[in-house]
């Protein structure tokens, strides 16, 4: 285990610089803003993850961003265990119906200010189950959203480009 | 002696490849279902369609493959989940999905079904409305007896389930399991769809394992054209399989340890399975490797920097994981999390056919890649480990061993590519009516089965899909017992189920 931690002290940082904050991103937060909200959450944001019945590779790069290349943490986005917790709700999958009452329950649970970000092609519209009998299709027939995130899945990249055009908003820089 | 020898058949559908189907009589359905409670044969999927129900065998011994089919002619066929428990929750989803009724069956409980979906029976083809009736779970009682809810939105990032636990004090006295949370109806999407837009919903049945069903797609469909892709490939096929299974063995090995509040091992993994997915994002363009994986082969070769990126990768692993395993087998704070948590009993693991670490780690030697050897498999040398302990630390153990494999396998692949064809040409049409193909892969957590059968326009008609979690959830129920709730977390990690693939 010393020579494990040694090395990692000794070694340089894996962790890479952040990327810009998407564009179409702060574009599209552009239109909500909400300056009261702003003012009182800083730069610092608690995320709820939710899989509304994805495949579950949303959920592996969603993963990744807590790993060393990535570290979600340092820009102030941590994952957190309620939606109590929460400021954000990073949702995947083409919303079940099976999942539709637990997501909104999430939601309500969810207090004020929030902000609600669809991730993967499945949240945005449905994606290849649009039209299942089983999926209600996309997060924002069920729960208003935000900010959508691209991808199948988003590559860690692209989730990281996506929450810090979030947290940029959130904090009034622009 | 074949499977079917000792059935009594009506007759074999010739269009069924590569293993034979029957359809039997009722007689011979109940001897098929003798021997699954004997134990001569395991049970390796159980699928509906509107108006029969198939069941796939395996001989363990022989390695030999064999499916029944009972023809509900009368909307019902004799319950295999009375007399083998296995089939459970395969057939309580015949029942959800198609109507059919399982005679006489002692829980028909919805599996799948939350009443939710506007209908009743959405395979079935019929408009029949069911009795809409509170979910009840199974009783547990005694004077000390509490119940904890949990899900199906959970306090980490994973996917959603409910879990029931009845408790005495900490100890888990009963788990219930209630899934279905995810259920995207993937079956009926396949139905009528193309080649290309099924192949696509077979690598999102489960994103883990994209590689390993968009595999088995491939391979079920070549099967039933009697086509054969190119031998690269096959090779190409089975890199991108052994890169999936590492990636997900360093990911969860980590992950396990971090259950177990060892936060180190996660970090180191971490690294490691990122490591994995950038080189597959370099040979192959994509982290998860969706969607390369085509019935007739592969879409795309190899990136020319993407073997110098694998060999990269093979030379970080080598020099890194033995000190992750050795940080593993030499912290005791650990190790007492691990050892003799969770087990499952040899005995369930070989009635239910546990498949992946969770059989291999309670005694049940079985690895599609070397019981079926399809290919490149078969000219690959590896190892299957197997142990007996069937404890946390025994499944940590077998995926440490099959990470080292998968090391190997990668290197002997990369020996072995040769120039050569990337895809077979499908016919446009078939000419001569539906065919039927069935193929079963190795993910990384166990075997997954494919069935299908297409229209003689190449037009899916009809796809089943089964994840190895059906037979692995289950087990999970009865590790967990006598242990403390505390420890679910770890238990739960070291099964890693998927929700997706087995709530379709």
């Amino acid at each position: 285990m010393r020579k494990t931690l040694l090395e990692s002290l000794t070694h340089g940082s894996l962790t890479e610089p952040a990327p810009a904050p998407d564009e179409s991103a702060l574009a599209e937060l552009a239109t909500k803003v909400n300056r009261a909200a702003q003012a009182r959450l800083g730069r610092s944001l608690a995320i709820r993850e939710v899989d509304a019945g994805s495949c579950n590779g949303c959920e592996l790069e969603i993963h990744a961003l807590s790993n060393a290349f990535y570290d979600i943490e340092r820009f102030g986005l941590r994952f957190v265990a309620s939606p109590r917790h929460a400021d954000v709700l990073l949702v995947t999958g083409p919303v079940t119906k099976n999942m539709r009452q637990a997501l909104e329950r999430t939601y309500n649970a969810t207090p004020d200010p929030k902000w609600v970000v669809a991730v993967g092609g499945c949240a945005i519209d449905g994606g290849i189950f649009r039209g299942s009998y089983a999926c209600v299709g996309g997060v924002s027939e069920t729960i208003p959203v935000d900010l959508h995130i691209k991808g199948c899945p988003p590559s860690p990249t692209d989730l990281l480009k996506g929450l810090l055009a979030l947290l940029e908003h959130v904090s009034g820089k622009r | 002696m074949g499977i079917l020898d000792s059935i009594s058949h009506i007759h074999t559908v010739s269009s069924h490849r590569p293993w034979p189907r029957a359809v039997v009589t009722e007689a011979g359905w109940q001897a098929a279902i003798d021997r699954l409670v004997e134990g001569s044969l395991t049970l390796l999927g159980f699928w509906g369609e509107p108006a029969a129900v198939h069941m796939a065998m395996l001989d363990g011994g022989s390695a030999e493959i064999a499916v029944v089919t009972y023809e509900c002619t009368a909307g019902a066929f004799p319950s295999v989940a009375s007399r083998h428990r296995p089939a459970l929750r395969l057939e309580r989803t015949i029942h959800d999905l198609f109507g059919l009724v399982p005679g006489v069956a002692d829980d028909l409980r919805p599996w799948l079904d939350h009443y939710v979906w506007g209908k009743s029976y959405p395979l079935s083809g019929r408009n029949a409305s069911r009795d809409v009736r509170p979910y009840q779970f199974l009783p547990a009682e005694g004077e000390a007896l509490h119940q904890v809810a949990v899900g199906p939105v959970h306090a980490g990032t994973i996917e959603p389930g409910h879990f029931r636990f009845t408790a005495n004090g900490e100890h888990v006295v009963r788990l219930e399991q209630w899934l279905g949370y995810t259920h995207k109806g993937i079956e009926s999407l396949m139905q009528g769809a193309s080649l290309e837009a099924a192949a696509k919903l077979a690598n999102r049945t489960s994103g883990d394992s994209a590689v390993a069903y968009a595999f088995a797609f491939a391979c079920a469909v070549e099967a039933a054209l009697q086509i054969e892709a190119p031998r690269r490939a096959t090779l190409l096929r089975a890199l991108m399989a052994e890169l999936e299974r590492l990636a997900n063995h360093l990911g969860d090995i980590g992950a396990i340890c971090n259950d177990a509040s060892f936060a180190l091992m996660h970090a180191q993994t971490g690294i490691l399975r990122e490591r994995c997915l950038r080189a597959a994002n370099v040979a192959f363009g994509h982290r998860l490797m969706m969607d390369v994986i085509v019935p007739g082969g592969v879409t795309r070769d190899i990136a020319p920097d993407g073997v110098a990126a694998l060999r990269a990768l093979l030379a970080e692993l080598r020099k890194v994981f033995p000190r992750l395993i050795e940080l593993y087998d030499n912290t005791a704070s650990l190790q007492d999390r691990t050892v003799t948590t969770g087990i499952v009993k040899a005995e369930y693991a070989r009635q239910f056919g546990a498949g992946g670490y969770v059989g291999r780690a309670s005694g049940r030697d079985f690895d599609a890649r070397r019981a079926i050897a399809y290919t490149p498999y078969d000219a690959l040398s590896f190892e299957v480990p197997v142990l007996q302990a069937g404890d946390v630390n025994a499944r940590v153990w077998i995926r440490i061993r099959e990470v080292e494999q998968s090391v190997e396998l990668i290197e002997q692949i990369l020996d072995q590519l040769e120039p050569g064809g990337l895809a077979a040409a499908l016919p446009p049409r078939i000419g001569h009516g539906a065919c039927e193909g069935m193929a079963l892969t190795e993910a990384f957590r166990g075997d997954v089965l494919v069935w299908l059968r297409l229209d003689d326009e190449l037009r899916v008609e009809r796809c089943h899909l089964r994840d190895a979690s059906w037979f692995q959830w289950p087990l999970l129920e009865t590790a967990i017992e006598g242990n403390i709730i505390a420890d679910f977390p770890l238990c739960n990690k070291s099964f890693n189920c998927s929700y997706s693939g087995a709530d379709l």
